[in-house]
């Protein structure tokens, strides 16, 4: 048998206090303060006690590893190589122990993702990208840069001038250690001054090219040229990243 | 609902109905769901070791987007009363039940159906639900946010994630250690004796129905 009861609904308190709605309230703003405010403090606590006291942190300085196919490609130092191919005069093929007794670059700096994490103050070490292609020598008709990887899924590119920046390296250190697969060792790219999806992992090939071949990202939509300050240019048309 | 016809002596109270059970463990399956696949995106070494990446990432989407479902379906409409009724109860607290949170369960406290802990646990589920996913939301439209705020809501994220898990894993605790508590969600009843000790406030209110011989 069923019955409702008449007098169903407990009466308030009379002396009650709505506890429930300020306490969700007072925590939503919570989250609203966080995301207004959060990179900022973030940033603070980073430069006050260190980054690596930051990395303890929930949310803050740690790497997410990304990848396009699901696993990691697995590469051992010893059999690593790397192709170097297109309008250069000479293809060459570089060991990493070829990559290493080239003149070294190591700088410290952050990795920032677009979906807006960020590592600061991670130092990497490697090849100027610029000191490569003057060994291999750039024919005249190359405009662009052609990125592959060892996971046959992710490809980037870089104009020629983006290619030339001081800061664009080939890195097989980072964080002080050989890169480790899941950050795409034991060789990746390294763009500073761009956006992380432009940094490519696993790095296996290097193709000089006559136009911009917009990369695995970049037919995701990702704007082609992935500035950090969300500059936008002639490949650039995407206005959404500000 | 069954009631009895002499509530004076009835041996058992109904404490949850059948919309409110379904509706906890739909949330919870969600919840369950939503924990298990963001270790492996936060951890990212441990990634494709159970499930690939991007199955990971579209069960923690799709279940993120269905969070609220539970809870609105069984608030609204006629179904929903219980469920509206416990909501006011988890909202308005009384003098009591303040000094009582405030000392940490050391004053006295004629307990209401759910205990100020309780209530609390609730409040903060469904502030995180809204939380995470409007956080959530634009780490997935990231586009549309500027890099600073999606450093935030990253940040917000994470920093609510952790309180989750702990809030999430003391919540099975207290249901593991309170195995006569924890019966009624699944059953929906609890024993006359358990009301008159753990929800006496209660007991005197709902005496008239929801309660069987």
């Amino acid at each position: 048998m069923s019955v409702e009861s008449p007098r169903g609904a407990p009466k308030e308190p009379p002396n009650g206090v709505n506890v429930g709605r300020r306490v969700f309230l007072g925590l939503a703003a919570l989250g609203a303060l966080g995301v207004a405010f959060g990179n900022s403090v973030q940033n603070f606590l980073g430069d006050a006690i260190g980054s690596g006291l930051g990395g303890l942190l929930p949310g803050g300085d740690r790497f997410r590893i990304y990848t396009i196919t699901g696993t990691l490609p697995k590469i051992s130092r010893d059999k690593y190589r790397l192709q170097v191919s297109g309008l250069v005069d000479h293809p060459t093929t570089f060991t990493l122990a070829d990559l290493q007794s080239m003149p070294k670059t190591s700088f410290t700096k952050a990795f920032q993702c677009v979906t807006g994490w960020r590592v600061p103050d991670v130092h990497w070490e490697g090849v100027k990208l610029s000191d490569l292609l003057d060994r291999v020598g750039v024919k005249s008709g190359a405009v662009a840069v052609s990125f592959d990887s060892y996971d046959n899924a992710d490809t980037e590119s870089l104009t020629l001038e983006q290619a030339h920046l001081p800061d664009v390296i080939v890195a097989y250190s980072m964080l002080g250690a050989p890169v480790t697969t899941e950050h795409g060792g034991p060789v990746r790219l390294y763009v500073a001054p761009m956006f992380g999806y432009k940094s490519l992992k696993w790095l296996s090939g290097i193709r000089l090219v006559d136009a911009i071949e917009p990369g695995f990202w970049e037919q995701n939509g990702y704007p082609v040229n992935g500035w950090l300050d969300g500059t936008t240019g002639p490949n650039n048309p995407d206005p959404g990243l500000t | 609902m069954s009631i009895t016809q002499s509530p004076a002596t009835s041996l058992r109270v109904l404490r949850f109905d059948r919309v409110q059970r379904g509706a906890h463990w739909a949330n919870a399956l969600l919840f369950f769901s939503l924990m298990f696949t963001a270790i492996p995106l936060y951890f990212g070494s441990l990634f494709g070791i159970v499930l690939p990446r991007h199955l990971i990432e579209m069960i923690h989407l799709w279940s993120g987007l269905a969070l609220p479902l539970p809870i609105i379906v069984s608030l609204i409409g006629p179904w929903g009363k219980a469920m509206r009724r416990d909501v006011r109860r988890i909202n308005y607290w009384t003098g009591e039940e303040i000094r009582w949170m405030r000392t940490l369960g050391r004053s006295r406290l004629e307990v209401d159906k759910f205990n100020p802990g309780q209530k609390l646990n609730a409040i903060f589920v469904g502030a995180s639900i809204l939380v995470m996913l409007v956080t959530g939301a634009m780490l997935q439209w990231f586009r549309f946010f500027s890099v600073p705020w999606r450093s935030g809501a990253t940040f917000v994220h994470d920093l609510f994630a952790y309180a989750i898990f702990f809030v999430v894993v003391g919540h099975i605790v207290m249901a593991l250690t309170h195995r006569d508590t924890l019966r009624s969600i699944f059953n929906g009843w609890v024993s006359r004796s358990w009301a008159e000790r753990h929800a006496a406030r209660w007991l005197g209110e709902e005496q008239p129905d929801h309660t069987e011989l």
